[in-house]
């Protein structure tokens, strides 16, 4: 199972090098709502809840621009099938493309949360520094894990730009809520006492969850 | 059923409540060549894709190479090689990467791929995207793919499509009759569908309106009309 998610990886990132499709669109939205809410709040500055909020929802809000494009490469000139036709567990396809998804993830991270500490964030966060990346990867890693399923669920659907969303946000809020939580403290300037490792658990308890799920249930949903 | 290398009895399938194939019966050979005939719509493509395992038949009973269908797609899946209307590769990479990629897949060397993109003469093209070569091309490359893993059964729909008479020459080792390979070959040129079938079956609204060995050129055009 390996040996073919690592080529279906492959060529996906070589796809996204060549095409600069997904990455550059999911940064260049964070940047741009980033921007509008530095003007829609009428505030130079967030902080606490207001701050994680802003941040999160914004991430979520890109992950359903590239979680849209996940299968894009597949869609055009019946790709899919090529893959389908090999001898290989379909679980695969389901690893490449969450595997993928979570590099893209980090990526837009590189971009966005600096950006968003450029642009509206009064604390500094560079205290926090490596909470804030195990933060990012569990969080990403839930990310992934439901969007390639999610995806999946909706390559072969016509009406895919609407089932994308209303399917992946509803099952993304734990995320969003347990990302948030874990994120306020260190927006707020003086972190005090805060539950870190509570939120950090509940994050790997719903990844766990969710990839054993989609790794179950995955070759079902590639079925005609 | 196992005797034969594609046995179908009885075969059906829907797409939502419309019937796509209403009881097809037809048995090929190893070796043979199973042509379909019928006009658009009459469920060429979609038998086609039932015996690639990339349709799951709703009712009846398929075999191919001995494995039951839809139960052991897998191990259909590899032994197979199919060529539909699509060229099932990735515009943005080259031809050497699709077939490479597809070569992973597969588990065939990477030798392999060099040896095809010269049958294929595109030796000189393979580091073009696909986006940039002509659809002639591009057919050549998705008959590369087919074949890329030696498959011992072929499901060719129209593979001619786009070639000329040259390049359609030129890839008759790789899926002609002389490949020795079993085919499945869907085609609207009558005179020659019947001279490389050792099977005739003729579709009308999904139904095997013409099956068994051979059939006239005249039994055949009716099926059009």
């Amino acid at each position: 199972m390996i040996r073919p998610a690592l080529a279906i990886l492959r060529k996906d990132l070589r796809l996204e090098l060549r095409t600069r499709e997904s990455v550059p669109a999911m940064a260049l939205f964070s940047v741009t709502v980033f921007v509008l809410f530095h003007f829609g709040v009428h505030r130079d500055t967030l902080e606490g809840a207001l701050a994680s909020g802003v941040l999160w929802v914004t991430l979520l809000l890109a992950t359903v621009l590239g979680v849209n494009r996940l299968f894009a490469a597949e869609r055009e000139g019946g790709a899919l099938d090529g893959i389908l036709l090999a001898p290989i567990d379909r679980t695969a396809i389901y690893l490449a493309k969450a595997a993928g998804l979570f590099l893209y993830l980090v990526l837009l991270e590189l971009v966005a949360v600096p950006a968003f500490a450029l642009l509206l964030l009064g604390p500094g966060i560079g205290g926090a520094f490596p909470e804030l990346v195990a933060i990012l990867l569990l969080a990403d890693l839930g990310l992934a894990g439901v969007g390639a399923l999610v995806s999946g669920l909706a390559a072969e659907t016509r009406a895919r730009d609407v089932v994308v969303p209303l399917l992946l946000l509803p099952l993304l809020v734990p995320v969003l809520i347990a990302a948030a939580r874990a994120t306020e403290p260190f927006l707020t300037g003086h972190p005090g006492p805060h539950q870190l490792a509570k939120w950090l658990g509940f994050m790997g308890v719903y990844d766990t969850v969710f990839l054993l799920l989609a790794v179950a249930v995955f070759d079902y949903l590639l079925e005609d | 059923m196992t005797s034969h290398a594609i046995a179908l009895e009885g075969l059906e399938r829907r797409y939502g409540d419309r019937p796509a194939l209403r009881g097809v019966t037809a048995h090929v050979g190893e070796g043979q060549t199973l042509v379909l005939f019928g006009a658009n719509g009459a469920g060429k493509t979609t038998l086609l894709r039932v015996l690639a395992t990339l349709l799951r038949p709703h009712g009846g009973r398929v075999s191919v190479l001995g494995a039951s269908l839809p139960g052991e797609s897998w191990k259909v899946r590899g032994r197979v090689g199919y060529l539909g209307h699509e060229p099932l590769v990735y515009p943005d990479l080259t031809a050497r990467e699709n077939l490479l990629f597809h070569a992973r897949l597969h588990g065939v060397a990477a030798a392999r791929v060099d040896e095809l993109l010269r049958a294929v003469d595109l030796e000189r093209r393979a580091g073009d995207p696909v986006r940039e070569l002509s659809r002639g091309m591009v057919q050549r490359l998705a008959a590369a793919r087919a074949v890329l893993h030696d498959p011992p059964v072929l499901l060719l729909d129209e593979p001619r499509a786009g070639l000329d008479p040259v390049a359609a020459e030129e890839l008759e080792p790789l899926i002609g009759r002389a490949s020795g390979r079993t085919r499945v070959l869907v085609t609207h040129d009558v005179e020659r569908g019947l001279r490389e079938a050792d099977v005739v079956l003729g579709l009308r609204a999904g139904a095997a309106e013409l099956a068994g060995g051979r059939a006239a050129a005249d039994e055949v055009r009716r099926l059009y009309s």
